[in-house]
């Protein structure tokens, strides 16, 4: 054992040195040629930051396009999902509220067209993303609080909408920040 | 064809063809052929040359054992007191606190064991220094260390008759260097261009489109992704690891994660039947590993994708799948084959939370997790499937009546019985550790700890069984995701499955390697008409038959009050 020990030890310094020092230095070097310089990706409206483009936040105002329930409230300096099992009978109320607060806002839906994600909680708490078809279900009601016609925002989700890799691998996907500073932008 | 599922194709179809050159790459690495990577030799000298090292120095079994451990043990010195006085180090941008002695404990022997169970939460839980300086060396150099316990086994295959096994700080530095290393940079970079942070500035605070102020963690993130990925650690950045958008921003993020955690594994395999010349062994391994992986993968991804049959009740839309839990840029097609592979390999990351899925996911979960030898993680997967090979040796022979032997050396009764109680390893630590916890939360549900064990359960029910259940297991296979609804940062839990993760980790290392260094200092057996082949199909069909009736004998009941009990519930 003891002879051993001192090889470990210095071994064991060297080895933090290069692996715990050297390397995220280097990547945080290369990481300046990348978008966002390595401080992550951000969204900008009327010159001012108002978000970071993989981070969702919150949307609960009727003149904007909802993103989903999150378990953390879009805490970002946290981040967690429910963990509430399939069965769970107070998770299952929880979804039944939503489903109900939904409806109230979006009197033009019918409930067998709501899709799951918008009454489930991500596992990040902070997912930006929609898929095509959960922004499409709010087009009425947005399209109401803001007296422009549907067809408008229709093809705004369109073209906020990022097919596929390739366009056959994964999921489309529309950025729900992106998608609502488009909104505002719209006038 | 639904493009879920092709994308779920393609990842794995990717990963098979990097793995083949990998694996060829790896084989040149330990035989000492020329590479390119030898340009680093003055550094691995240097090294050397610091550490007071000898790389050429010859060692058998037991002294590979003795320096491994040695070095473990040093590890987790520094992680334990680093991790405890991590608020009066340097590199703190958020003002994180120190962590408590059992969490210290717990953090620095999982971070050291190659599973991360994490009973903090990255954003809160630590600072950017023992992130980068504790938990991300420890990540390679665990990975490292399974790495190297295999290849001694691999030269122990290779000869004939041989008690020198080579040098372990030679094979463990060079699986950093030329390895671990050269691929973490790749992975982080990749990450780094889909927008994966990576620089050192700590909490932002921005104004919202809605007006909310919110405070958003960052940091350097992307090289901790990467090796978390390729050494089969799993321990997140953030708390909601690769389901959280900085650390898996996007499908081609996805990609590169899964490619990332499975690729050694699998070059592992096909490096066996390189080293060693038997392509066919390794060919049958392969196949076997992965027939099994589809027996729990096809489960998964038909539970997750036909959705929740609770919510389905309420007579809403489910064209998506179960979402609970889960992200949409990943799908629950993806996010069920990363809980496959993360939970077969040692992984533990994962991209939607487990105890939000179905319970035949669940199920298939925690099988994974108790075979732990389908790919395994890195290094250790096929040393514990190399125990499964002894085992099925030693029936076949009884079968058939004949000595039994492997790679031409007898296989006699001490051989046997470590293997044998290397097997048994595993359904008692995770039985009577599971009934352990349960037994707590029964009698003492009012225990003075930091929480109750009556308040343990983020689920009542079957459920809230199967997340004791998969607490251990995890810490066992060394596995480190969990039902993270679990109660699980106080005295009890940090502490016994901090000894759970000890013993889990280390005597499935020290055994097959035992094993492999006595058979090899055995005289060498030609191979007759009267040897068992190794490398036929029937025997790799006997060493699945042999994986599968060990493993239900051991856990059936336990499944069973578990994920099996909330599925007849569930789906009434």
């Amino acid at each position: 054992m003891k002879k051993y020990l001192l090889p470990s030890i210095k071994l064991t310094i060297v080895l933090v040195v290069l692996l715990g020092g050297i390397y995220p230095l280097l990547l945080a070097g290369i990481a300046k040629m990348a978008p966002g310089e390595g401080d992550g990706v951000t969204v900008t409206h009327n010159g001012k930051v108002v978000g970071y483009e993989q981070i969702g936040q919150k949307f609960t105002e009727d003149k904007y396009f909802w993103s989903r329930p999150s378990a953390v409230d879009y805490n970002a300096a946290g981040s967690g999902g429910s963990n509430k099992a399939p069965g769970n009978e107070d998770y299952l109320k929880i979804v039944q509220e939503r489903i109900d607060t939904f409806l109230a806002h979006n009197p033009e839906v019918k409930k067998s067209e709501i899709p799951a994600e918008l009454v489930t909680a991500s596992a990040s708490g902070l997912d930006p993303h929609l898929s095509p078809a959960a922004a499409y279900i709010q087009v009425a009601r947005v399209a109401k609080a803001r007296s422009i016609s549907p067809e408008k925002i229709k093809q705004l989700v369109s073209d906020n909408t990022q097919p596929p890799v390739l366009g056959m691998l994964g999921t489309p996907t529309v950025n729900v920040l992106k998608l609502n500073v488009a909104l505002d932008e719209l006038k | 064809m639904n493009t879920e599922i092709l994308g779920v194709i393609a990842t794995y179809g990717l990963t098979l063809l990097l793995a083949w050159p990998l694996a060829r790459y790896i084989v040149k690495v330990f035989r000492g052929d020329k590479v390119w990577s030898d340009f680093l030799l003055p550094i691995e000298k240097l090294f050397y040359k610091i550490s007071g090292i000898n790389p050429k120095e010859e060692m058998d079994w037991k002294q590979h054992m003795k320096a491994l451990l040695t070095i473990n043990l040093v590890w987790f010195v520094y992680a334990f007191f680093a991790l405890l006085f991590q608020d009066k180090l340097p590199l703190n941008p958020d003002g994180n606190p120190g962590q408590s002695p059992d969490l210290a404990f717990n953090s620095a022997i999982s971070f050291l064991v190659n599973c991360n169970l994490q009973h903090y939460s990255g954003e809160t839980g630590v600072t950017y220094f023992t992130q980068l300086f504790v938990l991300a060396f420890l990540q390679f150099v665990s990975a490292a260390t399974g790495i190297a316990a295999l290849i001694v086994v691999f030269k122990a295959f290779k000869d004939k008759t041989v008690t020198q096994l080579g040098n372990f700080w030679e094979i463990f530095l060079k699986t950093i260097t030329r390895i671990l290393l050269p691929l973490s940079i790749v992975i982080a970079v990749i990450l780094i261009f889909n927008g994966s942070p990576a620089s050192f500035a700590g909490k932002d605070t921005i104004v919202t489109l809605q007006g909310d102020t919110v405070n958003v963690s960052r940091g350097p993130a992307a090289g901790f992704i990467a090796i978390k990925h390729l050494g089969t650690n799993g321990g997140g950045w953030f708390g909601a690891n690769s389901a959280h958008p900085f650390e898996n921003p996007n499908y081609i993020g996805f990609i590169t994660e899964m490619v990332a955690q499975v690729v050694i594994p699998i070059a592992m395999v096909f490096a066996l039947g390189m080293f060693i010349q038997r392509r066919k062994f390794a060919t049958v391994i392969f196949a076997i590993m992965t027939i099994g992986m589809i027996c729990l993968l096809i489960p998964t991804m038909q539970a997750e994708m036909a959705g929740n049959p609770a919510l389905s009740h309420m007579g809403i839309q489910q064209l998506t799948g179960s979402m609970e839990g889960k992200e949409v840029r990943f799908g629950p097609a993806g996010t069920g084959y990363w809980s496959t592979v993360t939970t077969i390999i040692s992984t533990g990351s994962i991209c939607g939370f487990h105890d939000s899925m179905m319970p035949m996911t669940g199920l298939m979960q925690l099988l994974g997790m108790m075979l732990n030898c389908l790919y395994g993680g890195c290094g250790v997967g096929i040393l514990n499937y190399y125990i499964y090979i002894i085992i099925a040796v030693f029936i076949s022979g009884l079968m058939v009546g004949r000595t039994p032997e492997f790679m031409g050396h007898k296989l006699e009764a001490r051989e046997v019985k470590i293997a044998a109680l290397i097997t048994l390893l595993s359904p008692f630590l995770i039985l009577a550790g599971t009934a352990l916890a349960a037994y707590v939360l029964v009698h003492h549900p009012d225990a003075s700890w930091a929480v109750k064990p009556g308040a343990w359960l983020n689920n009542p029910g079957y459920h809230g069984f199967s997340e004791m259940l998969y607490e251990v297991t995890s810490a066992n296979a060394n596995n480190g995701s969990g039902y993270e609804g679990l109660g699980d940062n106080n005295v009890f839990w940090n502490v016994s499955t901090g000894f759970v993760l000890i013993l889990g980790r280390y005597l499935p290392i020290i055994g097959p390697v035992a094993i492999a260094g006595l058979m090899a200092k055995k005289k060498y057996i030609p191979e007759s008409a009267g040897t068992l082949r190794t490398d036929s199909v029937t025997f790799g069909v006997m060493t699945f038959a042999v994986i599968v009736i060990l493993n239900a004998l051991s856990y059936f009941p336990a499944l069973a009050l578990g994920p099996i009990a909330e599925y007849f519930s569930l789906y009434r």
